[in-house]
């Protein structure tokens, strides 16, 4: 009969309720992304605290977006910033542009941009989402607390 | 009763039951409107939790002050009318809805009777000897509601929605016209605190047990009647934009959105007195006499709304369960199966009462 059938269906219904929701209720709770997860990107230095990124526009030109701006700058002996003849002295990328493909991690030649595993990238307005470098960049590490 | 208490003679009687009456529906009043909030909430949660995620859980501890979060909102929308209305009928609409479904709740008992400062009260705001028949004739005066806002509406789809729903509901109400007269003629009387009391015999004599197929038949057609769970094609927002209420914004919506909840509360609150036994506790006559009880209105009231709350449960759990059913679908069901059903559940009804 339909009606056993009805019953049936309600029975599903309802053992669903009985059952713990399967939804992960952000920002209290966050999912664990895996380690190559695309997101926010970050710019690294050497392990003596010089920047790695030497201006050299390989991210820029690999963007598919066209997202990443910068403009490069002569390394002097007094302002030694990267460890190679230029760095970056503006590095902007546009996230509302980024398509998070990582081609620009691809074609770092010194492994200064990456893309890490970091999802919090929201605004209520346009302007605070286009990243300059000083959003973008690692924190220099504490060099006396490292093992000798 | 004031008057009567000063001393002074007069229309005291009258007076009494002007009093008696404004009080009580002041009462359902605040009680229907609050419980329609709080149904909104309880039918996102639990539909959520049956769909394996959290109903709203954001505004006030476990969703609580969602209701006033979206009240505010629907007051607060701006009130576009469209120009080509016809202004006083598109008004009327949300209007004679709510209205209809306030109305069917008033000869509803939800409690046994009482005597009190010299009468005697019984707990339905109004007590009439011949509410089903009252019930019937307001039940299809709903359908004005939902017919003046579509044609008001000036919108040819509002108006196929609202031409759907109220064939809809015409259909339906037949089915569930002829399985509410086979419980009157059950009980012996058109009076819904007779057809409680009808129930009130030990062992369990709750029409459900008695006449499971109109209870059924009953149930179905107050889901159609409502416009709600399988039923709800004429309002679905995949159909015809959003049906009869298009038209309708903040304020004038939520008429039509209250008419609705409440008119799920009005027909479970029926199907309580017409087929759960009303107020009457399961044990009733074992351990002791309900109506003799000192706290007897009490137990009445919380045992009626436990098995209204219980219908209402299930309204949500149909609602989550099936899927819609097509308009020719619904119609032919309607027509050829229940129709057909209830007349012979009456007609069995009728012969084993006048052959007992």
């Amino acid at each position: 009969m339909a009606i056993l059938e009805f019953a049936r269906g309600l029975g599903v219904t309802f053992k669903n309720m009985l059952r713990p929701p399967v939804t992960i209720q952000y920002p209290r709770e966050r999912r664990t992304l895996p380690e190559r997860t695309r997101g926010r990107h970050m710019l690294h230095r050497y392990e003596n605290n010089l920047e790695r990124c030497i201006g050299c526009y390989l991210c820029a030109g690999a963007c598919p977006a066209d997202c990443i701006y910068i403009e490069a700058e002569e390394n002097t002996p007094e302002n030694r910033v990267s460890a190679g003849e230029r760095y970056a002295r503006v590095y902007e990328i546009d996230m509302l542009r980024c398509i998070f493909c990582g081609f620009c991690e691809e074609a770092c030649p010194t492994g200064a941009i990456t893309l890490e595993p970091i999802l919090d990238i929201s605004d209520y307005h346009r302007r605070p989402l286009i990243y300059t470098k000083d959003m973008l960049l690692e924190p220099p590490r504490d060099l006396e607390s490292l093992p000798a | 009763m004031t008057l009567l208490v000063l001393g002074i003679p007069g229309p005291n009687d009258a007076v009494d039951l002007v009093i008696e009456s404004v009080v009580k529906s002041v009462i359902a009043l605040a009680f229907l409107m609050g419980a329609f909030g709080y149904l909104t909430l309880a039918e996102r949660k639990i539909l959520g939790r049956m769909q394996s995620r959290y109903g709203p859980n954001r505004v006030g501890p476990f969703g609580l002050l969602q209701p006033l979060a979206d009240g505010l909102k629907l007051l607060l929308k701006e009130q576009v009318t469209p120009r080509e209305v016809k202004t006083v009928v598109y008004l009327l609409g949300p209007a004679i809805s709510l209205f209809v479904a306030f109305m069917a709740f008033a000869i509803i008992p939800v409690g046994p009777s009482f005597y009190l400062w010299g009468h005697q009260r019984t707990m339905a705001i109004a007590n009439v000897n011949v509410g089903m028949l009252y019930l019937l004739a307001v039940l299809s005066l709903g359908v004005y509601g939902i017919v003046l806002g579509a044609w008001g509406s000036s919108n040819r789809y509002s108006l196929l929605g609202g031409l759907r729903s109220s064939a809809q509901m015409i259909s339906y109400e037949l089915a569930l016209g002829l399985s509410l007269v086979s419980v009157v003629v059950l009980a012996g009387t058109l009076s819904p605190i007779g057809i409680v009391l009808a129930q009130n015999h030990h062992p369990l004599t709750w029409f459900v047990l008695l006449q499971p197929v109109g209870f059924l038949l009953f149930a179905v057609g107050g889901f159609a009647e409502t416009n709600r769970a399988p039923f709800d094609l004429a309002e679905a927002e995949q159909e015809l934009v959003a049906g009869y209420h298009t038209e309708y914004a903040g304020m004038r919506f939520a008429l039509y959105f209250a008419a609705e909840y409440i008119n799920m509360v009005t027909v479970s609150a029926l199907v309580t007195t017409l087929f759960l036994g009303g107020w009457v506790f399961v044990g009733n006559g074992i351990f002791f006499n309900i109506t003799q009880a000192p706290w007897a209105q009490l137990i009445g009231v919380f045992w009626f709304l436990a098995k209204c709350a219980m219908f209402l449960f299930l309204y949500i759990w149909v609602r989550a369960t099936l899927p819609r059913i097509r308009y020719d679908q619904l119609m032919w069901f309607g027509w050829k199966v229940l129709l057909p059903a209830s007349v012979l559940n009456l007609l069995v009804t009728a012969l084993y009462v006048s052959l007992s």
